[in-house]
Parts: structure tokens; sequence; C-alpha cells
């Protein structure tokens, strides 16, 4: 039988084995892509078009691409589900709506845990099949709305909770329609957490590969926005697996794995960043709202401060009802 | 105005039901078809998948068991890993090395699978073939690791939290009968917080049953049935590598989108359970 004292080591030894090897994946990982790719990444791949003809590969398109799919998801995605959002938290009220909440909730637990080749799939049998609209930005960024749309949703909800309730009722109290109050105070206290959210799907978004194969497509031709929603139009995930896998050319696969690595560090610092600028402002509202008398004042106060209570601006309490 | 916005608001919510419904009924509506023409005992129970033949067949066993097996793989050596690193973080690691290190694992989680699928291609692949001298690495065993280590950030993350979230009495109370730290946090604190690490590992085993583009890349993507030391295909791979030049309305390309359904109802399961085993392990425990 082994000794206690031995197999204290033991456990040891497994727990910090485990970790070492963990940072040792990452290191060795990032170092290598890096080590392979940054000497390939050059002005002239990133600014020219690949050409059979003239026998260059370039990336341009697979960058604006990546920019386009990025930039039209989020502007479908993000009002859809901040709307989403605020109906979970804001207008809950009976027991209707609550029943329909949860019912959004486990909606939105589903679509989170579906696999990305199936909305890759469905995106392209329902846009391009069904609805015949043609392969391109268009589908491809319709298909990742369906897939962000849970990450936004939820980070938009957490943030839109931590609001304290009492500026809410204090508001309501000061004569606020209920979507004034969310306008004014609700919405403007939890874009730290909206920011959040898009950060963290824009991340998702660039990185995504297996959703946009079949509906963004392979394309590799420079298009201005307009022609490109719908014409093929890889991504520059996709660009890297074609380049990878089917044109053996290593190089440029690695050059292009560089820069989406360095997109991922450069969303990861931006929200370090951010949380470190913004600090935990509410903790200490939340904290210190104690007594109701207290509370009144500081929502009225926080009211002032952000413009609510301009003499000018003042909504009219009674004409409102 | 006040009543609009909330009807818009609402709408919004329905938007969100919507995708759901339409995925789901889609993906059924679009994938019976071709399952009930080739019969569902030989779509799901075939070993041959040859769709393109003079007499073609279309049995997804091969698919089936490779994703099976390539999952359980990943889980058998990611899954130790993951909470170990997990007990690390959350009880050992004290302030500047926890958090250089939970940067790193941030960092893993955001790498694209792309990206994993390449480097593996380059380096794993290699290495696989000259470690068990084979004449490609492009196996199933590579496929494993790189699933492996994908699932690492996830099994990591949630287990933190929910060690972490282990009241600090439990492990006092351990600690004032005489275990050593090391002890409590393996005995006590782990099976403390086990609803949080089921929920891990399905987390991990979600991510591993639907992961595409990472390990079609390194594993060959030859329907065989599958052997840890040959080239194999997934669901998610198969459906990658043949949709492309499937034509349209043949029943290639509907069987193609049948194991779409299949590997959904998959993972459909797979949230129930989660489910199930969180809502249970809550309930013991209060």
């Amino acid at each position: 039988m082994m000794s206690r004292s031995f197999k204290n080591k033991l456990f040891k030894g497994a727990v910090h084995a485990s970790a070492a090897l963990t940072v040792l994946f990452l290191i060795f990982t990032i170092g290598y892509i890096f080590m392979r790719g940054l000497p390939h990444v050059s002005w002239k791949l990133i600014s020219s078009q690949a050409s059979y003809i003239s026998n260059i590969i370039g990336i341009f398109p697979n960058i604006m691409n990546t920019l386009y799919i990025i930039g039209l998801t989020i502007a479908i995605a993000l009002p859809l589900s901040i709307g989403a959002a605020i109906y979970l938290t804001e207008y809950t009220v009976d027991d209707a709506s609550r029943m329909f909440a949860r019912i959004i909730a486990f909606a939105m637990e589903t679509l989170a845990s579906i696999p990305s080749i199936i909305f890759g799939l469905v995106g392209m049998m329902i846009f391009t099949q069904l609805f015949g609209i043609k392969q391109g930005v268009l589908v491809g960024s319709l298909t990742l709305v369906m897939m962000i749309l849970p990450t936004i949703i939820r980070t938009t909800q957490e943030s839109l909770a931590t609001v304290p309730q009492e500026w809410r009722q204090g508001a309501l109290a000061l004569g606020a329609g209920k979507w004034f109050m969310i306008r004014t105070i609700v919405l403007p206290s939890a874009a730290r957490g909206i920011v959040a959210g898009v950060i963290l799907a824009i991340g998702r978004i660039a990185g995504e590969s297996a959703a946009l194969l079949f509906t963004a497509g392979f394309g590799l031709v420079l298009h201005d926005f307009f022609r490109a929603l719908t014409s093929s139009s890889a991504s520059l995930t996709v660009a890297l697996y074609v380049y990878a896998s089917e044109r053996g050319e290593t190089d440029v696969a690695f050059a292009i794995a560089v820069i989406l690595m360095a997109i991922v560090l450069a969303l990861n610092t931006f929200t370090k960043l951010l949380t470190k600028f913004w600090g935990n402002e509410n903790v200490s509202v939340n904290v210190s709202a104690e007594k109701a008398a207290d509370e009144a004042n500081r929502a009225a106060s926080h009211l002032a401060g952000i413009g609510v209570c301009d003499r000018s601006k003042r909504p009219q309490p009674m004409v409102q009802r | 105005m006040e009543k609009s916005a909330k009807y818009i608001f609402l709408s919004c919510g329905i938007a969100a039901i919507t995708f759901v419904v339409t995925i789901s009924l889609y993906l059924v509506i679009a994938g019976i078809p071709a399952i009930r023409e080739i019969g569902l005992a030989d779509f799901l129970l075939g070993t041959t998948w040859q769709p393109t033949g003079s007499n073609p067949q279309f049995g997804i066993m091969p698919f089936i068991s490779s994703s099976i097996f390539g999952t359980a793989g990943a889980i058998i050596i990611g899954v130790p890993v993951g909470i170990l690193t997990a007990v690390y973080l959350a009880k050992i690691a004290k302030g500047k090395t926890a958090s250089a290190i939970r940067t790193a694992v941030e960092l893993l989680a955001g790498i694209p699978s792309v990206v994993y699928g390449l480097v593996g291609m380059i380096v794993l692949v290699p290495l696989v073939a000259g470690v068990f001298g084979l004449p490609s690495g492009a196996t199933l065993a590579a496929a494993i690791i790189v699933l492996a280590i994908m699932i690492l950030p996830t099994i990591i993350s949630v287990s933190e939290t929910a060690l972490r979230a282990v009241p600090r009495e439990y492990e006092e109370a351990s600690l004032g009968l005489g275990a050593t730290e090391i002890e409590t946090y393996l005995f006590v604190s782990l099976p403390a917080a086990r609803s949080g690490i089921i929920t891990a590992i399905a987390l991990g085993v979600g991510r591993a049953v639907g992961e595409a583009m990472a390990i079609i890349m390194v594993s060959g993507n030859v329907a065989n049935m599958p052997s840890l030391f040959e080239s194999v295909r997934f669901m998610t791979t198969a459906i990658v590598s043949e949709m492309s030049y499937a034509a349209v309305g043949s029943l290639h390309r509907d069987a193609l989108v049948s194991i779409g359904l299949v590997l959904f109802i998959f993972i459909m399961i797979l949230h129930g359970v989660m489910h199930l085993a969180v809502n249970g392990g809550f309930k013991k425990r209060s």
C-alpha cells in the first residue's frame, strides 16, 4: 500500500502537471503559429487579391469579407437581441409573460448548444434553397445571426439585471413612462454589458468557419459590399481552410492564422481594458441604497445627472396616462 | 408609444423562438424523406457508405461510431487534465500565476477551430505517423488529441467556477478533521462541485461532437469503421466534405441532411441529460 504522504505528493504532482500541460499547449500553439506565420505576413499578402494569372496570393478580399460579415451580422443581431433581452428583464410582470420568458430562455439554451455545422446546413437550406438568395455575405450573416443571438441576449440580460431596481422605481415615480425609463435609465446603464456581449460575438463570428462554408461560400474574388451580399465570399477562416487543405499553401494558411490570432488577442485585450476602465460603479450604488429615502434621493440625483430631470426635458407627469 | 414598444420587444423574443422552431422543424422535414427511402435500420446501422457507386449504399454507422469514439477519447484525455487544472486555478494558484493561466485559458478558448486544424495537420499528423510508425498520421488518434485540447478551456473555466462556489466551511471542516489540503480539494471540494463539473463535461462533449473544421483537417476523412490508427470520418465532417458536390435533389444530398438530423438529435439528448443531471445534483445538495 502507498503511504499517505506519497499519495499526497502524487495528487499534488498530478494537479501541477495538468496545469503545466495546459500552459504548455497554449505556449506551443501560439508560439508555433506566430513562428510559422509571421514571416509570411506581408503588406502584399494583406493588400492584394489572389490571381491565377499573375500567380499571386492575396487575402485582401477575405479580410473584407470577414469585416462585411461581422458588420452585417451585428447590425441585424444587435437590435433583435437587445429587444428580446429588454422584454425578458423589463416586461415579464405577469404569469403569462413569465411563462413566455421561460420558453424564450429555453429556446436560447437550445440555440446555444447547436453545433455550427448544423447552422450552416439549415442556413443553406432555408436561405439559398427555400428563399432562393444566392450564396454570399447576406446568407452567411443571416445564418450567423441565429448563432450569436443567445450570446448577445444573455450578456445584455445580465447587465440589465445589474441596473439597480431603485433607479427604475425612481424614474417611474417621477412620472417617466416605461419605454422612456428603459431608454434613458436602463439601457445607458447597461451599455457596458452590451458592448462586452458584442465583443464576444465578434470573436465568435471572426473565428467561425463551419457555418459559413455553404452559406457565404468559397469565393476568393474581391467585391464591394453590395456585390458581396450575393456573391460567394470566403471569410478569413474559410480561406485558411481552402489554402491549407485544398491548395497545399501552408505558408499562406499560417499567415492567415496569425491574423486571426491577432484579432482574438486584440478583442481579449480590449475586453480587459474595458472592464478595468469601467470598474465596478454599480456595486457601490447597490450597497449604499439602504433606506427608502436614500433610494429616492439617489434615483432623483441620478436622473438629474444623466439629464432626464433637466427642466427643459422633464416629462410631464400627469399627461403620461 | 408605450404599447408599441412592448410589442416590438415581444416580437424580438418571438423571433428567437422562431429560429429554434424553424431549425428543428426544417431539419426534421428535410431529413426524414431520405431515411424513409433508405430505411431507418439500414441508414443508422449500415456500415457501408458509398453514395455515388452504381449500387449506392447509405449506412452511417461509421460516422456515428467515429463521432462517439472520438468524443469519448477526447473526454478521457481532456476531462482529467481540465478538472485538475481547474483545481489548481481555483484552490492552489495565487495572484499573478493564476491570472496569467486564466488569460491563457481564455486565449485557448478564442482560437478558431480552423487554426487548431491547421496546427494539428502540420504538427500532430506527422508526429502521430512518426511515433506509431504509420504510413499516414491522419487518424482517429490525431482527431482525439485535437478535440481533447479544444475542450480544455470549456472544462477548465466551468469547473473552476463550480469549485469556487463550494462553501468554504466544507473545506475547513475537512481540514479540521486532519485531511491535507490536496486531499480536501480532491475529495471534498470536487464532489461538492459535482453539478458544475457534470455541466462542464456535458459542454465538452457537446463541443467535441459538434466540431467539424478542426478534425476534418486531421482525421483523413475516409468512411471507415473507427479504429485508433485508421483514417475516419465523423458525422460533422461527412456533411462538410460531401455537401459541396452532392447534387441538389439527389438522395445523396438528402442523406447528408439526415446525418445533420441525427447529429441534432444527439445534441438534444445530451442537452436533456445535462439538464436532468444538473437539476438532480442541485436537489441532492439542498
